[in-house]
């Protein structure tokens, strides 16, 4: 059967501001329950929402990155619901006059770039948790500390083709959103969180038939949005095959992921569709945007990770791959410039870093930004690689140390006597006496046996530990025998 | 002293300055006053709390007296509408679902109140969150007219009005929203001010209609309103949306000379639906104001007809999402036996809402519904839109607008609480000031054959409380007795 699954996403992504939406309680992650509230957050009687500058420009500097329109006259509107985790029974949202509007975002998957248009940024507030006590209690408690948390809603157009490619679509946001530095985009803690729109174009002849809508939520993971995504595609195209439901017939359904049971589970049929009943917000004034905001929010903005991969293959003449890997975050791309700045060979320095340093921070379970090497240490470490100052075998434990230390790689082959051996009259003594005491390895090599110098060389390693110049060594045994 | 009970704001204040009595003195005066009406055989109702501790805060102001401190209000006594809050006591509407809510913060209004002096002597008695105009919706029961305990107060701050107007406080906040300082002002005989739109703080007063509340005054005399003014006005940044710029304070308070001025007889204020004696009333006012040397022009602006309507469109909408938090989840009434959360919302609101603030309610809901939104809602912003416009032009040309406040005189309790319509038609005169933001003040005019006060209403442009006190302060002076 020949089809296509359509996609939408829309994905929720908690700002990084210092204070919440509409008050000045701090934002952070969790926190003792009730500790970062006040009136506004509450919905107290009374109480009225200022809205946080931070959150707006936060908006504007993601609507420019993803090429949006930014509206020069915005406003907020009150989504109306009931629910204990929402203290006021409406969430301020954005409906009709979103900050930014008409952008798109280039995703790559097997090696093609498709442009996946951007219908809509708005601004909102989160809501609390509900936390219910074990069964048996009849206790619910609402935990009012997420209450008023900043958030982008980033809409996109139906222009997803498949599970892969919602995937790419969202961690390239993630990755957006990280460089901009607005939001962490943890989807683990919620900070990042994706609802996907699906259905399938099934062709037949001429004709195509659309299947009714479903809502995905509750995908926690990259891995969980991957299952969700490919399970409703196979759901869907079953339940063509037996029903030949259309969404004509049954409109927009909305089902949630269950991670144990690994299948999407129906949570609200079309009939239960709430009506928010919007209407604009009448205690926040709406809200200009003046070009010269916009212009100075853009000077704000660095490059992004699909403009810094294009300069790092075209400057520093690195890999696809190795640009790929290294702008999975800023701070990994300032690292690897700082590091190449001193160095006239940015591969080797790319390579150092996405093999050694990253196996290390691996290990560590740390990130670039915690790790306690500088970038230009090693530059020096490759530095006295190549001046033969010590062999590329044993700079890796040269690393380790320096980690571990915090010192330079000099000092730690200087305190530690790592230093090769390169000096001939140094060695010479030496390889005097190997030759004296392996007579017949001597005569093999006579005899053109390559595996005799290999193993002559072994023995001048063995009393070095290691340190002789090997380059050096073998001169001096061809000269010698 | 005798006559404390009888003397305005600014006479107790220039009592307490020529040391003829203390604030206490003014305190216990007022609250013997109020303990008296309690054993009435109908007493008023005007307050649903006289705080018991008043009388410290008087004496902390006797003794800051002494020592030379304090500020502008220091020591002079407020009655205060249950729907603004002061830390520390109940903020109840008037309903049943906040009975027993203890306010955790003051409103901005009553923190500068208080920062000057201010004693508060209770909380005065009100329709359920703020939505009637007679005084009688409330959980409390009704308000009495002062005048004749027989009729209505006037609403929705009757409280206030009624407390001012007896003599049980000298002066009062309320709030105004389609009429609710003006009306009862009227009603009771008293001068009440609803001020622009953001020139008071909304920082803690209990939203009903977002866009169209204000804090009021009201007062026996025009001069205390400008005091409280004085005090309480002027940018908060607690509120987006006060007025951004601090506005003058109209205090101390000079009579305006009429010469030259410019007011606007509104034919549909005055033609359809408007009592003869409220008619013959204004008309006198307005022939006082000719003889002042006022130029007075009759004007016709049809869109007003769309006022009350268009009030009961929007004043519902926004009621209907502000009281939705009132769910029984964190504050106020639960209902305890409820056994599922929505069983819970359903009767918990159901108990602790009186009939006028649930038909506003599914009125509101109503036309914010997705179907009815575009016929309803949008359509009143755009001709409250228009309003706004064609009133802004209008005050380009003119310094007054003159109507009745309310195109009735006061009417007998229980004779309208069952006819919504009959109801909201007493709106006719005040609804498009709030509609429009414009500052528009209730002055007492005149008194029918059956003794019951009858006030007209001079609206301004935006931001021109000095010059409708100064018009009122006139009239007090100069016209009030005629």
């Amino acid at each position: 059967m020949k089809y296509d699954v359509i996609i939408g996403c829309e994905v929720h992504v908690q700002l990084l501001t210092q204070s919440k939406a509409f008050c000045s309680c701090s934002n952070s992650f969790g926190g003792t329950p009730n500790s970062r509230v006040c009136p506004r957050c509450l919905g107290l009687p009374g109480s009225l929402p200022l809205p946080n500058r931070t959150m707006i420009s936060s908006a504007i500097k993601a609507g420019l990155a993803l090429h949006c329109q930014i509206a020069g006259l915005t406003k907020f509107d009150r989504k109306n619901y009931m629910y204990p985790d929402l203290p006021k029974a409406y969430q301020i949202s954005q409906f009709d006059m979103p900050i930014c509007t008409g952008g798109y975002l280039e995703v790559t998957v097997n090696g093609q770039k498709r442009k996946i248009a951007i219908t809509r940024i708005h601004m909102e507030e989160d809501a609390g948790k509900n936390i219910h006590a074990e069964a048996g209690f009849n206790m619910s408690y609402v935990d009012y500390n997420r209450t008023g948390t900043p958030l982008l809603e980033i809409v996109s157009e139906p222009d997803i083709r498949g599970a892969e490619e919602a995937v790419n679509y969202v961690q390239s946001l993630r990755e957006i959103m990280r460089f901009l530095d607005i939001s962490d985009c943890n989807m683990e803690q919620g900070s990042l969180r994706c609802d996907a729109n699906i259905n399938l174009w099934i062709y037949e002849g001429e004709k195509r038939f659309a299947t009714p809508i479903v809502e995905v939520k509750n995908m926690n993971s990259f891995k969980a949005m991957r299952s969700a995504l490919e399970y409703e595609t196979e759901r869907q195209l079953e339940e063509w095959r037996e029903k030949r439901l259309t969404l004509q017939a049954a409109g927009k359904t909305t089902r949630g992921w269950s991670e144990q049971r690994a299948e999407t589970v129906l949570q609200r049929m079309k009939e239960e569709a709430a009506d928010y009943r919007y209407f604009p917000e009448p205690d926040i004034k709406p809200i200009s945007v003046p070009q010269s905001l916009i212009r100075e929010i853009k000077q704000t903005i660095e490059e992004l990770p699909e403009q810094k991969r294009k300069r790092f293959i075209q400057d520093y003449e690195i890999t696809q791959e190795a640009a790929d890997a290294l702008t999975q975050s800023k701070a990994l791309c300032d690292y690897f410039e700082e590091a190449a700045r001193g160095y006239n060979d940015p591969k080797r320095i790319a390579n150092w870093i996405l093999s050694e340093v990253k196996k290390l921070l691996n290990e560590k379970q740390i990130t670039i930004e915690q790790f306690s090497v500088p970038a230009r240490h090693i530059t020096e470490l490759i530095h006295i690689v190549d001046d033969g100052t010590i062999s590329g075998k044993i700079a890796k434990d040269v690393f380790i140390e320096m980690a571990a230390l915090g010192k330079t790689a000099t000092d730690i082959v200087n305190a530690q006597g790592l230093a090769q051996i390169s000096d001939a009259g140094e060695l010479e003594a030496l390889v005097e006496k190997i030759i004296r005491e392996n007579p017949s390895t001597v005569a093999d090599f006579k005899a053109g046996k390559q595996k005799a110098l290999q193993y002559l060389m072994g023995q001048i390693m063995k009393a070095t530990e290691g340190k002789a110049n090997p380059g050096v060594a073998v001169e001096l045994i061809k000269t010698k025998i | 002293m005798q006559n404390i009970r009888q003397l305005t704001l600014c006479g107790l204040k220039q009592a307490l300055e020529n040391k003829a009595c203390t604030s206490a003195e003014i305190v216990a005066a007022f609250k013997q006053a109020y303990s008296e009406d309690q054993c009435h055989a109908k007493p008023l109702n005007a307050y649903i709390e006289f705080f018991n501790d008043s009388i410290d805060s008087a004496r902390h102001a006797d003794t800051l007296r002494a020592e030379g401190q304090g500020g502008l209000l220091s020591g002079l006594p407020l009655a205060v509408k249950d729907n603004i809050m002061i830390q520390g006591k109940e903020a109840t509407c008037a309903s049943r679902i906040l009975k027993g809510f203890t306010a955790p913060y003051s409103a901005t209004v009553i923190e500068r109140l208080a920062a000057e002096g201010a004693v508060f002597l209770g909380r005065t008695n009100m329709d359920e969150f703020a939505m009637g105009s007679s005084c009688e919706y409330s959980c409390y029961g009704p308000t009495r007219n002062p005048l004749n305990r027989d009729y209505a107060a006037g609403g929705s701050s009757g409280g206030s009005a009624c407390a001012v107007a007896a003599q049980l406080a000298p002066c009062a906040l309320g709030s105004d929203t389609g009429g609710s300082v003006r009306l009862p002002a009227s009603f009771c005989g008293i001068y009440g001010l609803k001020p622009s739109y953001g020139m008071l703080s909304r920082y803690g007063l209990i939203a009903y209609g977002s866009s169209l509340d204000q804090i009021g005054v009201l007062a026996r005399s025009p001069e205390d309103i400008a005091l409280v003014l004085k005090a309480a006005a002027g940018h908060d940044p607690q509120d987006g949306t006060s007025a951004a710029a601090d506005v003058e304070a109209p205090f101390p308070l000079t009579p305006l000379e009429f010469k030259g001025k410019k007011i606007a007889l509104v034919k549909e204020f005055t033609e359809k639906g408007v009592d003869p004696e409220v008619y013959d009333i204004t008309g006198r006012f307005a022939g006082w104001l000719k003889e002042q040397g006022a130029h007075v022009v009759e004007i016709s602006l049809p869109l007003l007809h769309f006022a009350v309507p268009c009030y009961y469109i929007i004043a519902p909408a926004e009621a209907s999402s502000n009281l939705a938090r009132f769910d029984g989840v964190q504050y106020g009434l639960r209902d305890e036996e409820a056994y599922s959360l929505e069983e819970m919302y359903v009767s918990t609101r159901t108990k602790g809402f009186g009939t006028e603030v649930k038909r506003r309610i599914f009125i509101g809901n109503y036309v914010l519904s997705s179907g009815y939104y575009d016929a309803y809602y949008k359509k009143a912003q755009a001709v409250r839109s228009l309003l706004s416009r064609e009133c802004l032009k209008l005050f380009e040309d003119i310094d007054f607008m003159l109507s009745p406040t309310a195109p009735v005189p006061p009417f007998p309790l229980g004779s309208k609480v069952d006819d919504p319509l009959a109801m909201y038609s007493t709106d006719m005169c005040t609804t498009f000031a709030n509609l429009t933001g414009l500052p528009a003040l209730s002055l007492p005019a005149g008194i029918t054959k059956a003794g019951l006060p009858v006030g007209v209403q001079l609206t301004g442009g935006m931001f021109s409380e000095k010059s409708l006190l100064q018009a009122a302060l006139s009239w007090q002076t100069r016209g009030a007795g005629l």
